[in-house]
This record gives C-alpha cells, structure tokens and sequence, in this order.
C-alpha cells in the first residue's frame, strides 16, 4: 500500500530496537476478549485508478449543469468560483495543516483567517466575526445559545420565514435544554409579522432571515426596533451571504448577533456540505462567542503577527463551562471565502449582487407574463416564489423530463404553499436559460 | 551527521488585504449583464461591504505568500497526539473536485442524486462493519458534533424510558469537547480518575455509576495512548445501571480491524474521518465526525436518513423519535467522499496494516527517546506516545520551551500540556504514513533539544528562531483583543 512506506527491512528494525519479535506483540493490552479476530467485510483494495473509475460512475449518477438546467436555491447557491480561488484554497501548505496550536508555524492559517473574520464583519455590518461553524444552520443554533447566555433568558423566537431546516436544527439543539422556541408567523407579502414580536414575552433572542426562506428582503431595522423595545436580541440570519453586496447589512440595521451561511463565497455546493458558517456579533458580546476566534499581537520582536485568542470561553480550558463543544471547524471554507471576497473586491460584489438580483427580476417578470403566481409582493434578492400554470408539482415534474429543475417544491415545508415552488437564479443563469424555463412552463 | 531539516529561506512579507489594492481593481471574470437593470427601491439597498479592490496577480502572491508561511503534513512530520496527521491522499483532493460531486445540490430530487446517496449508504455500512455498530448516520460536521450527537441520542433514550438523568461520567484524561458536548445536554459531568496504569478501573466506575448517570464518555484507546482493558467490564457495569456506554473514537487509528467497538460494549460511536480516515485537516477544519450506534438506538439518529430498497436510495424523514438534524443538509459530504475513497484504496487488510504501524511507530519513538524523556506510563503504547517533563525540571526547561525549539528543528511539534493529568504533557503521534528516516530524524531532533536544555536552556527560550514570526505574545493578544482590521 503506497499510504504506508514501511520496508520489511525497517519493520524489522523498528521491532528490534522496541524489543518485541512482532508487531502483534505490542497490541499483548488488549485482552483476547477485546480482540476482533475475523477479517473486516470490505472491498478488496482498488488501484488508484480503479478508484478513479468507482467514482467517475458515482458522480455521473448526479443531475449538474450543463446537462441538466437547475433554478435551485433554498440555502444553497450556484456561482461562479473563480480559478484562482480554486487553485490557492487547494495549496496543501493550507490544506494540510491543522488548528493553528503553534502560531508561529501557522502564520498563513493565521493571518488568513484574521482578515476572513475582517472581511465577514465588514459585510455584516458588525464588530467581530468567529473563525467559523460548521454551517448556517449550526451557527444559528449557536448564536440563540449565546443570546440566551447574554440575556439569561430561557426562550427565543423564530420567524416561520427561517430556512426550514435551520429551523430543525435549531430545535434538536434547543431539546435537551428545556428552552422554549416559538415561530413568528409570516404576513401575505412574504415577510414576517413583526408586529408580533411584542407579544412573545420575556425573549432572549429574535431570529429572522433576510432575504427569509422564501428571498424576501425583511425589514431588520423594524425587527430590531422591536426586539429590542423588549430587551431581546436581535439574531439576523442569511442563507445568501452575496445578497450583502447590494443589501443594507444587517448590523446597519440594528443586529446585535448575525449567523448564517457563507456557501455563496466561493465553496462548491458539494452536495451540502462543508459549507461555511458565518456567525459575527457586536464587541461587547464578544466573550460570549462560541468558537475560534483569531487576534493580532506582536512577537519579541515587535513584529505583527496572529494568534488563536479568548481561548478561555473554549473547551479545552474550560471544558463543560465553554461557550460550545466546538474544535474542528470549517477553517479550510473561511479562507477559500476570504479569498472570493478578496477577488471580487467593494466594487466587484456590488455588481454581482445587483446582477444576481437583475436576473432574479427579469425571470420573475417573463414567468409572470406567461401566466405564473408571483406569490409574494415583497422585494425579493436572487429567488422568489412562484406557482406554475397547472399546479406547480406537475409542473415541477413535467420539467424534470426536460432535465430542467424548476425550483423547490414548497409543500413539504409549507402546507400553505402547497402548489409553489422557490426559483433562484444567480450570474451562472443566461437569459435563454431563464427564455427555455419560461417556454417549457407552459404545458 | 547530516544536514539538518530545518534550515533558513527567503520569506517574503505580505501585507494584510487590505493594505494592498487599488479602488477598480479586480481579480474575478464578472458576467456581462444580459438583462436590464432593475435596481431594488433605495431604502434596501446599503453602501455594499468595504473591502478592497486587487487584481488577480495580488490576490494570487498574497495567497502564496501566506501559504509559505504555513507548515502541514505535506512540508514535515506533524506528530501532533490525538490528531493522526496522517498524509492525505492527493488522489481524494482530486476526486473530491470532480464535478459531479462538487456541483451537486443539497436538495435535488432523489432520483437525480443516486451516485452522492449511494456513496453515503456504502460509506455507512462501511463504518458499521469497522465499528461492530449497527446503524450509522453522516450528518454530524466534527469530531465534537459527533459527540453532540450523541448526547442528543442518549438524552433521547432516558427520555424514552421515561425518566431523564443528570450527570455523565468522563474520565480524566478526555478531550475538552466531552464535558463540553456533555454540559450542551444538560448533563453534569463527573471526573473518573485514572488507575495508577493510565486506565480506568472497573471499581472507580462503579462507586461512581448510579441511577441519576446516564451513561459514561470514554475514549478508547484513551488520551495517554493506551487501550482501555477493563471496557467490557466497565459497559457491564453502566449497563446494569441502566446507562450507555459512548466511545469518542477520535484514537480509532490504533485498531482498525482488531477491535471493534460494538463488540466490547460501546453503544455509539463517533469516528473522525479528518484523523482515521486520512482527509485533511484544512487549517482546523472542516471536518467529519460520524456516528454508529447499536441497533435498538438506531431509531434515535439524526434524520433523514438514507434508506435503500431494490438499489433504489431515497431520504427518509420517518423516523418519529429521531433526535432532528444536526446540520443543514447531508453533512460534510466532500468529507465523506474522501473518506469512502480512502477505504477503498485501502481495503480490509491496508485499514489493519494502517493500524499496526501507526503502533509500531509510536513505540518506535517511545523507545528511542525513554532515556531523555520520562514516559508517562512504564509500558507499550497503542498509536501515541506519552512523556512527562519530569527530567527536565532540573533544568527549568519547559515542555513549551522544547516544543517550540522542535520547529527550529523543521518538525512541528506534539501536542503540548495535554492530557491534564500528565505533568508538562508531550504527546506524540507520529501516525502509520511516515518513514523510519523521517522518524529517526525526529528522534535525533527531540535529542539534541534535550542535550541543549543541559548544555544551552537560553537556545530553547529563543526559540523558534527560524520562522517567519517569533514567539508571539498571546497574553497581549487575550487582553485586549483585536479581531478585525
């Protein structure tokens, strides 16, 4: 096996010098009870390029672009990622090293990840960003922890508008606590009832989502007005982080937590995952973070340098009391974003997020001329929810012949929203993609 | 005597992104505009985020530049204990980018992501078959997710039983994350101290085990790098008490193919694919951290989980006491798939043979280096090797002092002051995938610092003096913070 570069010849002599005729010999602690004595069920070893082959038939099981034409959003986004982004993410001096434990050794990590943290808060709008979580959902899942750890208050409210496995995530966090969750519902335009946060009570944290689930561009200003008329926080959450480009940022608006998912900034889809999450906050929270976080310092000689800090609110000091469980985090993601950020540049992600959105409306414009619901009337970013001529399941269905996937299905999320479906279209989108969507939904 | 490993080179300086750039420079192909414009009403839109403008060229040496200032496992041996920094296949990097998998959306119908599932549903019955553990999920993102998980899952099954329970017990010598995914389900941990031969006892456990424990945490091969012999007795012991046994298989590397958890008690497991299963650690992440667990807790794991019937796979949500998802949506798949591809190059035998060097490596270095360092323990260690700075406090050298003048050397140094129960902890794991030069190396390196605290203490509480940066000053850094440019 290539992996494994022991001779015989060393095998014998590292045995030799241990004092022991077999390397069997040094597993004499486990007792025979202990020990499996059969042969693991498992493949035969594959060559590397019959690796190669197992996978190639694996993957070509999978609907992608170009064969097929796919307007699918709902937390996870298609956008270009540059070469460039690519090639310096998959330089190995970043991508096999490990949690920065020896600073000194791990500057480019570091200092990497300083400026990612620099950059997420630049773009939310806030003082402090984590090193960050494993994705959206978790990092809201965590930023209602830390709410609740600030305001020693024991319940949180939840827009119904919030991605909807977000939602269950945060739910399978909240049950072992005893913490209680409530959802706020939503209004005809889209948009969440915020005039029923007041009558929610004695709240740690508000959570809504802007764009929400359904790309609707909330008024987080309003949110946080009344938030905090009750003494909660406001926790603004995101599944599209490029939306930031052109939007007001939540911490303008008066956020005091934001979390959610960084996957637009230059990570592959992978069918889900590793993604990225963003979770950033104000600095006078800052102690209160779950996470790694990276801070500037200077070494003896006065020279800037970056080091892992605050590890007193972390598990391996402070172990049950920490902020969180978590170690390994999505270290390797926030650099790739960082790098996306640092390409497109101020000027460049104010024209992608304003292309995003100008191809989100010239789509909602021609389906609405063909005969589609545009079910919302509020302000949307890059995705919009739309009923199709004929029920949108069938419709849904019909494309799917034509290798065409129109969009999510909404009813498994929202009994209420049983024949639409949520449509995104980013920059990847042509307009005779968006012309084909509009032509084959009409039965 | 050869030249030594670590050496000087030209570094470059690199400023922060943002001291660099010019307003209207740009470093990404932007689409042209193809629909007309329709700017959203002013009251929505804000200023756009500050971040500088560079050109492709700056941002491609920034990157390079940090990178050179970085050391993973492809520069140098990376002994660091309890993380396996094993090498990571270049071909996985490779396959992980295939378009296929890489492009694949978390939500497209079932019938259109059979490769992806059937991935995971191999990958599960793969863990199963290496853990002895019936039924596995793939959503947890981390070695501590995993362990979240499955507190989530042992919650739910007191829970089920009708009456929950207040504490867990955990040894001394576990990871910071146990207490810590522990303490996120309410539980209270109790401390298990180890015997006086680095492991636990069944006795101190079951003085400890009691109706309002729901269970004990234990890592098997523990912390101090040795197996834990007494743990079909101490699951009996839990067990009767009506507890559950969870193993932490972050130290799995040790005995693939020669025990299997499930069948020396554990109920549920988590594995780290990001240690075992040779993926890379990525500068502290991303991860994977699956769990198995035996067949009456199956009913408790995260849903959806994969289901197959006739080789069709489909998403099955049915699972009415499912714990609820743990993440968004399938888990760290680019994780997994690396993983899965590792255990196919590998195959049952490569998997075991993994195992028995990682062993043999271990106690190569404890052997080698028993007359300098003080071993921890008086006995053969599993897959890493524990000393204590016993005989340097003579000297006033400190295991941190040693460890930074190792980078000197070009090695990056073990894991420092942990497990806490080890005074000046050096913990060191040099895994399966390096050679008997690259360890000899080490060895003569971790010598010659040992010699020099005698003979030179002032060299070590220079070091490093070869990086880019020197000892940095983390105590400046906690004190008052700066977190963002």
């Amino acid at each position: 096996m290539r992996y494994l570069p022991h001779t015989a010849e060393d095998a014998a002599a590292m045995l030799e010098t241990v004092g022991v005729r077999e390397i069997d010999g040094l597993f004499a602690s486990i007792p025979e009870g202990c020990r499996f004595t059969g042969r693991l069920d498992l493949p035969e070893a594959f060559s590397e390029w019959e690796l190669e082959r197992r996978m190639a038939e694996l993957a070509d099981r999978m609907a992608i672009s170009p064969e097929y034409l796919l307007f699918l959003g709902a937390g996870s986004y298609d956008h270009h990622i540059p070469a460039t982004v690519s090639s310096l993410a998959g330089r190995s001096e970043f991508v096999t090293s490990y949690t920065p434990y020896q600073p000194e050794m791990l500057q480019g990590t570091l200092q990497g990840i300083y400026e990612y943290q620099t950059l997420t808060a630049r773009l939310l709008g806030m003082e402090v960003a984590t090193a960050s979580h494993y994705d959206g959902a978790t990092a809201l899942a965590e930023a209602l922890l830390m709410a609740v750890r600030i305001t020693r208050r024991k319940k949180v409210a939840l827009s119904r508008a919030v991605h909807p496995h977000y939602r269950q995530v945060v739910r399978t966090y909240f049950a072992p606590t005893g913490y209680e969750l409530l959802e706020i519902p939503c209004l005809e335009t889209g948009l969440t009832d915020l005039d029923r946060i007041g009558e929610c009570g004695d709240l740690a944290a508000i959570a809504v989502q802007s764009p929400n689930f359904f790309g609707c561009i909330e008024n987080l200003q309003v949110a946080a007005d009344r938030t905090h008329a009750c003494g909660a926080l406001l926790v603004a959450c995101f599944t599209e982080a490029l939306a930031f480009g052109l939007l007001k940022s939540p911490g303008s608006q008066g956020a005091d937590i934001v979390a959610g998912e960084g996957q637009s900034m230059g990570i592959p889809r992978a069918f889900g995952g590793p993604a990225l999450g963003m979770l950033a906050s104000r600095k006078q929270h800052m102690r209160s973070l779950p996470g790694r976080l990276v801070g500037k310092t200077t070494d003896r000689d006065g020279k800037r340098g970056f080091v892992l800090t605050l590890a007193t609110r972390e598990q391996h000091i402070r172990r049950e009391k920490a902020t969180s469980n978590i170690c390994s985090n999505n270290s390797l993601n926030a650099l790739t974003a960082a790098m996306y950020m640092a390409s497109l540049g101020g000027t460049g992600i104010r024209e992608l997020a304003a292309l995003n959105h100008d191809k989100a409306e010239y789509l909602k414009d021609r389906l609405r001329e063909a005969g589609c619901t545009i079910r919302f009337a509020a302000p949307t970013f890059n995705e919009f929810v739309v009923g199709l001529p004929g029920g949108f399941e069938a419709g849904h269905r019909r494309l799917l012949d034509r290798k065409i996937v129109a969009g999510l299905p909404l009813g498994p999320y929202y009994p209420e929203l049983a024949d639409c479906g949520l449509i995104c279209v980013t920059e990847t989108c042509s307009r005779q993609e968006m012309d084909r969507l509009v032509r084959e939904v009409i039965p | 005597m050869s030249e030594a490993l670590g050496t000087n080179g030209l570094v470059l300086n690199e400023p922060l992104l943002w001291e660099r750039g010019k307003k209207g420079r740009r470093a990404f192909s932007m689409p042209a505009a193809d629909v007309p414009p329709n700017p959203l009403p002013a009251e929505l839109t804000g200023e756009g985020p500050d971040f500088p403008d560079l050109g492709e060229i700056e941002v491609v040496r920034h990157y390079t530049r940090l990178s050179t200032w970085n050391f993973g496992v492809d520069t140098g041996l990376y002994p660091l204990g309890s993380c396996t920094m094993k090498y990571n296949p270049k071909i996985n990097e490779k396959l992980a980018g295939v378009p296929g998998f890489a492009a694949a959306h978390p939500l497209l119908p079932t019938a259109l992501s059979q490769g992806a599932l059937q991935l995971m549903h191999d990958l599960e019955r793969f863990l199963s078959e290496i853990t002895g553990l019936d039924a596995v999920t793939l959503q947890p993102a981390a070695g501590a997710h995993g362990e979240l998980t499955g507190m989530l899952i042992v919650h739910a099954y007191h829970r089920s039983r009708g009456r929950q329970r207040t504490k867990i017990l955990i040894p001394d010598t576990a990871h910071g994350t146990n207490p810590a995914s522990a303490a996120l389900c309410g539980y209270a941990p109790v401390p298990v101290p180890s015997g006086p031969d680095g492991v636990i006892l069944p006795e101190t456990v079951a003085a400890l085990m009691d109706d309002e424990t729901a269970g004990i945490m234990i890592t098997n091969p523990n912390t101090l790098g040795l197996f834990e012999e007494n743990m079909p007795e101490i699951a009996r012991i839990v067990h009767s008490r009506g507890g559950l046994v969870y193993g932490d298989g972050a130290n799995m590397n040790a005995v693939l193919g020669m025990v299997r958890p499930g069948s020396i008690g554990v109920d549920i497991l988590h594995l780290n694919l990001h240690k075992t299963f040779s993926t890379p650690h990525g500068g502290g992440g991303p991860g994977a951290g699956p769990v198995a667990v035996r067949k009456d807790l199956s009913r408790f794991l995260p849903s959806p989980r994969i289901v197959e019937r006739n080789g069709v796979y489909a998403l099955s949500a049915d699972f009415p006491e499912s714990v609820g998802r743990v993440v968004a949506y399938h888990g760290h798949f680019g994780v997994l798939l690396r993983a899965y591809a590792y255990i196919l190059s590998m195959g049952p035998d490569g998997l075991k043979e993994a195992s028995r060097f990682a062993v043999l490596s271990a106690n190569y270095i404890r052997e080698r280096l028993k007359d300098v360092l003080h071993p921890a323990f008086d006995r053969p260690c599993m897959h890493e090797c524990v000393f204590t700075d016993r005989n340097q406090q003579a000297s006033g050298v400190t295991t941190l002092e040693m460890a930074k003048r190792l980078i000197d050397h070009g090695y990056h140094p073990p894991t420092i002051y942990f497990p806490l129960v080890v005074h000046g902890a050096i913990m060191i794991e040099p895994t399966e995938t390096e050679t008997k030069e690259e360890l000899d190396g080490f060895i003569e390196a971790f010598r010659s610092i040992v010699r020099e605290a005698g003979e030179n203490p002032q060299a070590l509480r220079e070091a490093p003096s070869r990086t880019k940066v020197k000892r940095l000053d983390e105590t400046a850094a906690a004190r008052n913070p700066c977190l963002a440019g």
